[in-house]
């Protein structure tokens, strides 16, 4: 009895090591959102232009990308080819211009092209609070239902979109 | 070419300390005096070598030879020669240089002033003070060379974080790490009575002058820390409970448990296993905390670069001392002869109280710090913040300081509730009546105030109560006895009362701080309780390697005027800025003012300010320095240097109650 006492110490350590040999494997920089598995925050922006804008309902009915983008950003040239590959190939993917004067996004979208399906104006950034938003480029999918299934913080690369979001989506599409 | 010395200087230390792992160890099993001698000479032969490969270190800084890599990485021309100096320290590399020098110079210590030590007990402990060397040297030379160089050189390098550019980061690191390097003599002590199978009185009046050692420069360390963070952070703020901090604490609260327990161990000869747990615990979580950050398990504000290779050199050199340590403790701990025994209420009994709850206090804060981990490891990210630890820490924490106070009343062997119960009614009774007092004055009063005061007037009065007992013998006060008090007793009730003034500081900032943010512009005044602050002007500044704002304030309070001047950095080199708070001090509080960007107010452009009142705010550093003076003190009693007697009678009680 009095050797298993003394054993403890040794025995706790053990299965320390082995929690902290786990944690060894994960990046401690990886941030998840607050908002996996949960429905989209509600919002009903403007567009950058008269008429455009869109409200969380818009996302219902089909998976999607949500991209929140700037033309003040300096990682969204370098993501923007993917994202008009993606809308290419049939993915409907959303823009939230964040704190940006339409202008500028409009001007920006004439240059390099537009691959939204509609584009919502958050010119005073409330909604990306809501998001959770920490720099732009961010990218949300969400399901069906609206609900935001996951998301990548930085530019989406080619690697990304073909080994992980496009199953993702297209899992999403089988989905009931 | 002084990279060059200091890298062969580096690799020499290695395989000199691979030596005194191995012979000395040898010479104690075999009984051989050449072997055990050799271990004494490697010790600080080692200690010669790392001198010189991080004078080398420093000498390259010095000369700016930026085709050093880590002097590139973190020197830059026009910064002062000071802070090139201090960068040494201030990078990865650099610090694990600085961490195996203070390991090598605890071992040249240990080989230099153990003459009184038992011969095999020391070579044991040398030997076992190299293996870690050994690992460390390796971890360096294999996975952090300082000393590499880079092709072609840059003609000027990138500067050392400006946050860091400070006087604080001069002394800061390397204190931190004699104290946990410290505990590394304190462990192989333990590592070595387990393998002799001997822990008696002898071996902790020799364990416990180390762990003071290692024990005060930790404290000032994390004072100047705290200090530091509150200055030059710019947001008021004195501890964080990050990881960081955290790691320094752990070892902090376990090495005051041990420093306690030892002391059990040396007069009354029981407790000689716990105190051994202690020993290995401390310095494992010395480790944990130098080294976790390095890692990339945890993330903090203080992370080095990340690496995982490292990551798994470290663990592995965790398990590899730890593992070993406790595998051997549960293998010989069970033999060792456990002295007297002591009654329920007695000073022993005391000890072990404040032992358990100073555990219990690490275990709070070690789940808090790493339950991020655990729970990344099934998947989940968390982060636990200052919520968790003020509703666990504080309930701990105040038992544990009430304690404080009984603890050096107590009699050894055997005490009564009643006896003890009449030395402490009246001192209990003025506690509560000033600290309550003090509460009422100071604001609308909270329970926590007054828990708070209370505990801290009572920790105060603990060090008088202890000078009192110690001067009033049977027959009165008298001055012999004063004169007589030994300075151990001294640095007991400075440290004591050290404690009690941090308490006052932190019970002070934690109720009745106060802050205000606001656009201000040149002329305007605002108030802050009873301050009242106008900011007079703003203008720039030129400094050696940054560019300031800089914005003057006149503070009132009462009719006392002080004028401060609150600044913000921006250091081109490195593209960083770093704020400079404008700090009022007095005895009864600081006024702290801190500027933040140009932004437009409802009447034009202004500064943003931030006003802090910050009632007692010194008083948690100076207690943190009383407690370190304390600490000296109990360190420079000459009967730590009389070496302890071969036999002495464990249970003799003593005349005078000593400590």
């Amino acid at each position: 009895m009095k050797r298993l006492l003394f054993l403890l110490p040794v025995l706790a350590f053990v299965g320390l090591i082995a929690i902290f040999g786990v944690g060894l494997t994960k990046d401690p920089k990886e941030l998840p959102s607050m908002l996996i598995d949960k429905p989209m925050p509600q919002f009903a922006l403007p567009g950058i232009e008269a008429g455009g804008g869109f409200a969380t309902a818009a996302l219902r009915g089909q998976p999607a990308l949500v991209n929140v983008f700037a033309s003040w950003c300096a990682a969204c040239p370098q993501e923007h080819p993917v994202l008009t590959r993606i809308a290419g190939e049939g993915y409907p993917v959303f823009g939230i211009a964040w704190k940006d004067q339409p202008a500028d996004a409009r001007d920006w979208l004439a240059r390099l092209g537009n691959p939204y399906k509609a584009i919502a104006s958050d010119l005073s950034g409330r909604v990306a609070i809501d998001l959770g938003v920490t720099g732009a480029p961010e990218t949300f999918v969400t399901d069906k239902a609206g609900r935001v299934r996951y998301k990548i913080v930085g530019p989406i690369s080619p690697e990304a979109w073909e080994g992980e979001i496009k199953p993702l989506m297209d899992r999403l599409r089988a989905e009931a | 070419m002084f990279a060059e010395i200091g890298q062969f200087a580096l690799i020499l230390a290695l395989f000199v300390a691979a030596a005194q792992a191995v012979l000395p160890m040898a010479g104690a099993v075999r009984g051989d005096a050449a072997l055990m001698a050799f271990g004494r000479s490697a010790a600080e032969l080692q200690a010669l070598l790392l001198l010189t490969a991080f004078a080398m270190l420093m000498i390259c800084f010095g000369r700016a030879d930026f085709s050093v890599a880590l002097v590139a990485d973190h020197a830059a021309l026009d910064q002062p020669l000071p802070y090139r100096l201090a960068a040494t320290w201030g990078s990865h590399e650099g610090s694990m240089l600085l961490w195996v020098l203070i390991l090598a110079l605890y071992g040249a210590g240990l080989a230099r002033f153990g003459d009184n030590l038992r011969a095999s007990l020391q070579a044991r402990v040398l030997s076992v003070q190299a293996m870690i060397s050994v690992a460390f040297l390796a971890f360096s030379i294999l996975t952090s060379n300082p000393f590499a160089r880079l092709d072609p050189a840059p003609p000027d390098g990138a500067e050392l974080n400006p946050l860091l550019q400070d006087p604080g980061l001069v002394f800061h690191p390397p204190l931190l790490y004699l104290g946990y390097v410290g505990f590394s003599v304190a462990f192989s002590f333990a590592v070595a009575a387990l393998l002799e199978g001997r822990a008696d009185a002898a071996w902790a009046r020799w364990v416990r002058p180390w762990v003071l050692a290692a024990w005060v420069p930790l404290t000032c360390g994390i004072t100047l820390g705290s200090f530091w963070a509150y200055y030059e952070l710019g947001w008021g703020g004195w501890w964080f409970w990050d990881p960081v901090e955290n790691a320094s604490l752990m070892p902090w609260l376990l090495g005051t448990a041990l420093l306690h327990s030892a002391i059990v161990t040396e007069k009354r000869g029981s407790l000689a296993g716990w105190t051994i747990l202690l020993a290995i615990l401390t310095f494992s979580l010395s480790l944990i905390g130098t080294f976790l950050v390095r890692s990339g398990i945890l993330t903090s504000v203080h992370a080095f670069a990340v690496d995982p290779t490292r990551g798994v050199f470290i663990l592995a050199m965790i398990v590899g001392a730890t593992g070993s340590a406790l595998a051997l403790f549960a293998l010989r701990a069970p033999q060792l002869k456990s002295g007297a025994m002591f009654g329920a209420v007695s000073r022993e009994a005391g000890l072990t109280i404040n032992n358990l709850l100073l555990m219990a206090v690490t275990a709070v804060v070690f789940l808090g710090t790493f339950y991020p981990v655990v729970m990344e490891a099934v998947g989940k990210k968390i982060s636990v913040g200052p919520p968790y630890y003020n509703l666990v820490f504080t309930p701990l924490a105040v038992p544990l300081l009430l304690m404080v106070t009984v603890g050096p009343l107590l009699a050894w062997k055997r005490d009564s509730l009643g006896v003890l119960a009449r030395k402490l009614r009246l001192p209990a009774l003025l506690a509560v009546v000033v600290g309550g007092g003090i509460a009422f004055a100071a604001g609308p009063v909270t329970a926590a105030a007054v828990v708070g005061f209370t505990t801290a007037f009572w920790l105060i009065l603990g060090g008088v109560m202890i000078f009192a007992r110690r001067w009033t013998g049977a027959g009165g006060f008298s001055w012999r006895l004063v004169r007589t008090t030994p300075v151990a007793v001294i640095g007991m009730a400075l440290a004591h009362s050290g404690l009690g003034v941090t308490t006052a500081g932190v019970t002070a900032m934690s109720c009745f701080a106060a802050s205000k943010i606001l656009v201000m512009r040149p002329g305007e005044t605002t108030s802050l309780g009873p301050m009242s602050v106008t900011l007079a002007r703003v203008h720039e500044l030129e400094g050696v390697n940054y560019q300031a704002l800089a914005a003057e304030f006149s503070v009132r309070e009462g009719s006392r005027i002080i004028h401060l001047q609150s600044s913000r950095r921006f250091y081109p080199v490195s593209r960083n800025q770093t704020t400079e708070a404008g700090i009022g001090t007095s005895l009864f509080g600081n006024s702290y003012i801190a500027i933040g960007d140009t932004q437009q107010g409802p009447g034009g452009d202004g500064l943003v300010v931030r006003i802090y009142r910050h009632p007692l705010a010194g008083w948690i550093w100076f207690g943190g320095l009383l407690m370190a003076l304390g600490g000296a003190a109990s360190l420079a009693d000459r009967r730590f240097r009389i070496g302890a007697p071969a036999l002495r009678p464990a249970a003799s009680p003593s005349a005078v109650p000593a400590e």
